[in-house]
């Protein structure tokens, strides 16, 4: 079973790497509102039951995928 | 006074602490992460560095290290904690510190010798100082920038928790002076129980009047008295 997790910087946490990515954009004559820069991991389990597979996956962003404190994270599968 | 210095793969003033600890006196020890004992000490520090190349985030890799369940153990138990730089995030990353150390407000790396205010001055780590004394001290560090939620920040002031603030020749504690954007130009930390330091700046490398300045060695002195 295959799941994907995208992090990102809170909604009140300063995205400097963001911003410069923004600007940059901006200066390339393209066209856009905002932009916040986050990190995506594709996790493999041989967990088949997909409830314990989520909560094994919930566990590993709490536990180190994720700085709660300015992060938040979304789980998928895949 | 016994000293334990933990040394990660990508640590690198794990060296120059030890210089410093035992131009101090300390008996230091250098103890590689892999360890599961840690011998009997009364300070234990975590140095600068790149642990793990910086990989996911700073400290994030070292503060799940298996030598990490023993320093734990031993904050616990009341032995002192001294975190420097990479040292600071590892602390934050395993929760013997709350907050974090975001990305530099101005995205660079800086390295440059910067000015600290004593915030306070009675702790087991900052005895030999005066409150307000200003100190140059070296900084260098790419996620150095302090944040963390209000209750914790409101935490930090009731109970004198700031150890130092980023400020200028004078001791004005302003944006101008704020060298990476901490939130309220917060330079270190300590623990509720203050038996645990987290700085971005490093000390340990200004303990030689031939190569810097000696402002770091009140540090160690303090650890002493």
């Amino acid at each position: 079973m295959k799941f994907s997790i995208t992090v990102t910087l809170k909604k009140d946490v300063l995205d400097p790497q963001g911003k410069v990515v923004q600007n940059t954009l901006i200066n390339m004559g393209l066209n856009l509102k905002n932009i916040r820069q986050g990190k995506y991991f594709e996790i493999e389990l041989h967990e088949k039951d997909q409830n314990k597979a989520e909560k094994n996956i919930d566990e590993m962003c709490k536990k180190l995928l994720v700085n709660l404190i300015i992060e938040d994270y979304k789980i998928n599968k895949l | 006074m016994k000293s334990s210095v933990i040394v990660f793969p990508g640590s690198n003033c794990d060296r120059d602490i030890e210089v410093a600890l035992e131009k101090m006196q300390f008996k230091n020890q250098m103890i590689w992460h892999k360890e599961t004992k840690l011998p009997k000490s009364d300070l234990i520090v975590l140095p600068g560095g790149f642990s793990y190349g910086d990989y996911l985030r700073s400290g994030a890799i070292a503060g799940k290290s298996l030598i990490i369940d023993e320093v734990i153990k031993a904050a616990n138990d009341g032995c002192l904690i001294l975190g420097i730089c990479n040292g600071f995030q590892i602390l934050t990353e395993t929760g013997l510190l709350k907050g974090t150390l975001l990305r530099n407000k101005n995205l660079k790396f800086v390295n440059k010798d910067i000015k600290v205010k004593v915030v306070n001055s009675e702790t087991k780590f900052s005895n030999k100082y005066k409150k307000d004394e200003v100190l140059k001290i070296n900084i260098a560090h790419n996620e150095g920038n302090f944040f963390t939620d209000n209750s914790h920040l409101q935490e930090l002031k009731e109970n004198d928790l700031i150890a130092f603030k980023y400020c200028d020749e004078k001791g004005n504690i302003n944006d101008q002076s704020n060298p990476n954007g901490s939130l309220e130009n917060i330079a270190g930390i300590y623990n509720s129980k203050k038996n645990i330091l987290g700085m971005m700046p490093h000390p340990e490398r200004m303990v030689d009047k031939s190569i810097s300045s000696t402002d770091g060695i009140n540090l160690f002195s303090s650890l002493l008295n």
